[in-house]
């Protein structure tokens, strides 16, 4: 049961981390209080609905949250430094470098106008010092890592002449060209055929792990969780409703939403039935009920989730013992905590 | 209508337009109200000319060369009858303006309905038939759109006026330039109506009232078109001020208006002769009322664009 | 390639061939040629001498084709007004008309990319907003009134700048003039240009703007972002670059009519070129000279296209490859 590894050094620290959007009708919250943190070498998969706010916490760590959007509470930690306020410059810096990035559709991940190459070599001396030849082998040795043939050839080739599989190789190589410590996966498989999806999670898993390199996976695909991730955080209207080494979350899901995400019911009812779907949807993020985010749909709400909002906490050790809990696993749901109210 | 809890419910199409994004959104656009204001007083004015407008500038009994020529009111020498001044004849220019107006908007008017009518009739033919007939439409569609519509006015203008050489220009002018325009300016549409046919016919309501048995046409007017309107009334808009434009710019190479019949290009290109001897209020107030007219007709037209497509900003 | 560029003669060819058609039937049909030739006293049998002579008692099919054949050599008649041939009065004038077009282009392109580059780039800036609004007025006064307000302030009130005419020309080889190589010719010049081009600056400038503001929310602007590009990279390297390939062709195509533009202008600033002929020739239906500006025009416009295609398949990798299928 404690199996859960251990990642001594946290790469990524986020602390209560929100995230707003001016709007005409007042600021919408996106992201409101995510913390998490992940070590070297570790993967860490996000997962919920579209518009639950993988995506947005993505951005917010690397600084590329747009106007109207703004970063208005918490802080992002980088190695125990804190890069959330960094001035543009720095932050661009840091961009390419220290943290790496990889986008959802390889197909518009690339400029179609530069070839591959270009592309590589222009990312790799921004970041060093590199010339122009030394800066080219190692994107032919980058192309090569990543699994492209012939790439003395490819390197001159345009985006156009790869396939999807292809350029999403291209995107990792790009993304890993300066060896950062951390990088953001935000749903790479998700555009590609099921038959290279398997692939492409691999080689990621592989580079990542050999260089040490510490992951944020974003997707929805729990096959994808299951397969790359060791722990994984399940978002719902721009909170993480549970986090945990992922066998545990996959298997043991405690909060509500989790478990109908994984399409199983939560062991601890007595009144179990199948549970396949949830029913309703998402709240708008304009309108995200008082409490408990989920109450309005949760089969399992009582009167403090309509009035409380539940933090992210270690269930109470009676339950986790009987619910075979893993040390690391946090939930946010009030039916982990009332019991203890009643004690 | 049948959501009762909704506080619009049951109200009447203005009400609801009043509770709409797009009203909000005008509501918060200065630049949009007050471009409203202006087109709305304009076309009043246009409308209401004869009853507004001090003297009817185009009665020779009303007229006096004795009044030829006076600055505005404000100016020395300006008399007090006639507040913007007069032209090389003595009529009232502020007569002469909303009268002018008047002809602009209507020729305007009428000039985009009909482009609208020939484009959306045709856009929907294309899309909805396909094949040959599409094929057969976009094709003269794209030689012509390489044409400027100025130039297609002109060459109408001409090929009309010697096919009819009997007709005067005083009575030829108004549909002429009508048909001009309405031949220069349809291809917008059509496109636009065409490639929105092409995704609404694919959908389910479509195939449904396919299906009932519905015919061709009843299906296109009255399922398909409502769908595709957004776009065009951008077009529509943005090319009211085009469509005037042109014909003051046809009236002012005289092969618009004549003088007898002055639209707003006809009163320019008569100012114009004055300019050099100093009398600029002749050219300067009927080119003011224009340049106005087709910003804030713009002004709206670009406001609507983003009004109705709010992804765009 | 190869295959890619005869397509696309083909196409010209027949776009040329449609227009030919319709200054065909202008020509044929609309204004009789003979009428405009005799008098009211010609006796029947001379006009119809001359109806046989001009070949008009021919096949449609025929007259047609000699047409094409004849305006394949800049044949176009004689002018019902002048008398005189019509190529030679249209060569006589086309110098003006090009020399004003081409300034005026270089005007439009060159201020337009500028102004659109920064006010996409910048687009909450006070200059940006100042950009907008003139680029609003610009669409919005019509070419003539432009004319009238700039001739008015430089010529009237100023006195600075010359209000019409071509100024001083100068003679090269046997029917070009040009009036770049005088002072009073550059000085003509500049209102006109200005007149002529600002309309198609606008246009450039709001579509400069809107496709960089559209290229600059694409993935993979935010993916060189997210490596670590520098913003002058970014914007100026990838970009502009993406930017400026829809821009060629319309700004390619705007060349086009700002020839056919021209004649509002040149009627304002009586510029002695094709435009003022056309319109001349417009309000005296002189069939000729409209039928062969039409062609004219049209044959401008089809090279114009097929340049700009050809010029966008050498920019755009993804075309450079279709073509070669």
């Amino acid at each position: 049961m404690t199996e859960t590894p251990s990642f001594p050094e946290p790469v990524i620290s986020v602390r209560n981390l929100v995230v707003e959007f001016a709007t005409r009708r007042g600021p919408l919250r996106a992201i409101d209080g995510v913390s998490f943190t992940i070590g070297k070498g570790e993967v860490l998969g996000v997962v919920g609905e579209s518009g639950a706010g993988k995506s947005v916490t993505g951005s917010a760590i690397i600084g590329l949250i747009d106007a109207p959007g703004r970063i208005a509470g918490g802080e992002v930690l980088l190695h125990g430094k804190r890069i959330d306020n960094l001035p543009a410059e720095e932050m661009r810096r840091l961009r390419g470098r220290k943290i790496g990035m990889i986008f959802q559709d390889p197909l518009t991940s690339l400029d179609p106008l530069f070839r591959v190459g270009d592309q590589l070599i222009e990312t790799i001396r921004t970041h060093s010092d590199l010339s122009a030849s030394a800066a080219r082998e190692r994107a032919i040795a980058l192309l090569a890592e990543v699994g492209i043939p012939a790439p003395e050839r490819r390197i001159d080739g345009y985006p156009h002449e790869f396939s999807g599989g292809m350029r999403q190789r291209v995107v990792i190589a790009l993304a890993l060209a300066c060896e950062p410590d951390f990088v953001i996966a935000d749903e790479p498989t998700t555009a590609l055929d099921v038959s290279v999806q398997a692939q492409i999670i691999a080689l990621l898993k592989r580079l990542c792990a050999t260089r040490g390199t510490a992951v944020m996976l974003v997707t929805h695909d729990m096959g994808v969780i299951a397969e790359a991730a060791d722990r994984v955080a399940v978002m719902y209207a721009g909170r993480i409703a549970e986090i945990g080494p992922v066998r545990d979350v996959v298997k043991h899901p405690l909060h509500p939403y989790a478990a109908g995400l994984m399409g199983a019911i939560p062991t601890l009812s007595s009144e179990a039935d199948r549970l396949t779907q949830i029913p309703g949807a998402m709240p708008r993020l304009t309108n995200v009920p008082p409490g408990c985010a989920f109450n309005p749909r949760c089969a399992r709400a009582f009167d403090r989730c309509c009035i409380e909002r539940p933090e992210p906490a270690l269930p109470s050790a009676a339950l986790a013992a009987r619910e075979h809990v893993a040390s690391g696993h946090r939930v946010a749901c009030h039916l982990y905590t009332a019991r203890e109210d009643a004690r | 209508m049948t959501e009762t809890s909704k506080p619009a419910a049951g109200k009447g199409a203005v009400a609801r337009f009043l509770e709409s994004d797009i009203y909000a959104s005008f509501r918060s656009s200065p630049l949009a109200m007050a471009a409203a204001v202006i087109v709305l007083a304009m076309f009043v004015g246009a409308v209401l000319a004869t009853l507004i407008a001090p003297y009817d500038p185009f009665d020779p009994a009303k007229v006096f060369l004795s009044d030829a020529s006076l600055p505005p009111r404000w100016q020395d020498g300006g008399d007090p009858r006639f507040f913007l001044g007069t032209d090389d004849q003595g009529r009232d220019m502020f007569s002469a303006i909303l009268y002018g107006l008047q002809v602009s908007l209507m020729v305007g008017g009428l000039g985009v309905a009909l482009a609208a009518l020939i484009g959306i009739t045709l856009g929907l033919v294309a899309g909805y038939v396909g094949g040959r007939t599409d094929a057969l439409i976009m094709r003269v569609a794209d030689v012509q759109l390489t044409f400027p519509a100025i130039l297609i006015a002109l060459l109408i203008d001409g090929v009309v006026h010697s096919v009819f050489k009997g007709i005067s220009r005083e009575t030829s002018a108004i549909p002429v330039l009508v048909v001009s325009i309405g031949l220069s300016f349809w291809v917008q549409y059509a496109r636009t109506v065409r490639s929105s046919t092409f995704v609404e016919k694919g959908k389910d309501y479509v195939s449904a009232a396919r299906l009932v048995g519905l015919p061709a046409p009843v299906i296109m007017w009255r399922h398909v078109l409502p769908n595709v309107l957004g776009p065009v009334l951008i077009i529509l808009t943005i090319n009211l001020g085009l469509a005037v434009i042109t014909e003051a710019t046809l009236s002012f190479l005289g092969v618009g208006l004549p003088p007898t019949e002055p639209s707003l290009g006809t009163l320019i290109a008569i100012g114009n002769q004055y300019l050099f001897s100093g009398e600029w209020w002749i050219v300067a107030f009927p080119g003011a009322t224009l340049a106005i007219l087709v910003l804030s007709v713009n002004l709206l037209g670009d406001w609507l664009r983003d009004a109705l497509n709010p992804k765009l900003r | 390639m190869l295959a890619f560029i005869i397509r696309r003669m083909m196409q010209s060819a027949g776009v040329l061939l449609a227009v030919t058609l319709i200054a065909f039937v202008m020509f044929r049909f609309v204004g009789d040629p003979v009428n405009q030739m005799v008098g009211i006293d010609t006796p029947q049998a001379e006009v119809a001498k001359i109806r046989e002579s001009l070949g008009l008692n021919d096949p449609v099919i025929v007259q047609y084709g000699r047409f094409v054949w004849k305006a394949l050599h800049f044949e176009f008649g004689i002018s019902y007004q002048f008398r005189q041939p019509v190529t030679k009065l249209l060569a006589e004038r086309m110098p003006a008309t090009l020399e004003l077009a081409f300034t005026a282009a270089g005007f439009a392109l060159v201020v337009g990319i500028l102004m659109g580059v920064y006010s996409a780039l910048r687009r909450d800036s006070v200059v940006a907003k100042v950009f907008e609004a003139v680029s609003l007025v610009g669409v919005s006064l019509p070419t003539f009134l432009i004319g009238i307000l700039l001739i008015y302030l430089f010529a009237v009130i100023l006195g600075w700048l010359p209000s019409n005419g071509r100024g001083q020309v100068v003679r090269i080889g046997s029917w070009w003039t040009t009036g770049f190589l005088t002072s009073s010719g550059l000085r003509s010049l500049i209102l006109p240009a200005i007149t002529l081009g600002l309309f198609q600056m606008t246009l450039i400038m709001r579509l400069v703007r809107a496709e960089m503001l559209e290229v600059l929310r694409t993935d993979y602007i935010k993916f060189a972002r997210a490596r670590g590009l520098t913003a002058r990279a970014i914007n100026f390297g990838h970009a502009l670059k993406n930017t400026l390939i829809p821009v060629i062709t319309i700004a390619g195509l705007q060349l086009g009519s700002i020839i056919a533009f021209a004649i509002i202008t040149e009627t304002v600033f009586n510029w002695p070129g094709m435009g003022i002929l056309f319109l001349q020739a417009v309000q005296n239906v002189d069939i000729p000279i409209m039928a062969a500006y039409l062609v004219m025009i049209g044959l401008i416009f089809v090279v114009i296209n097929l340049v700009v295609d050809l010029l966008y398949g050498l920019v755009d990798p993804r075309l450079r490859m279709t073509m070669r299928r």
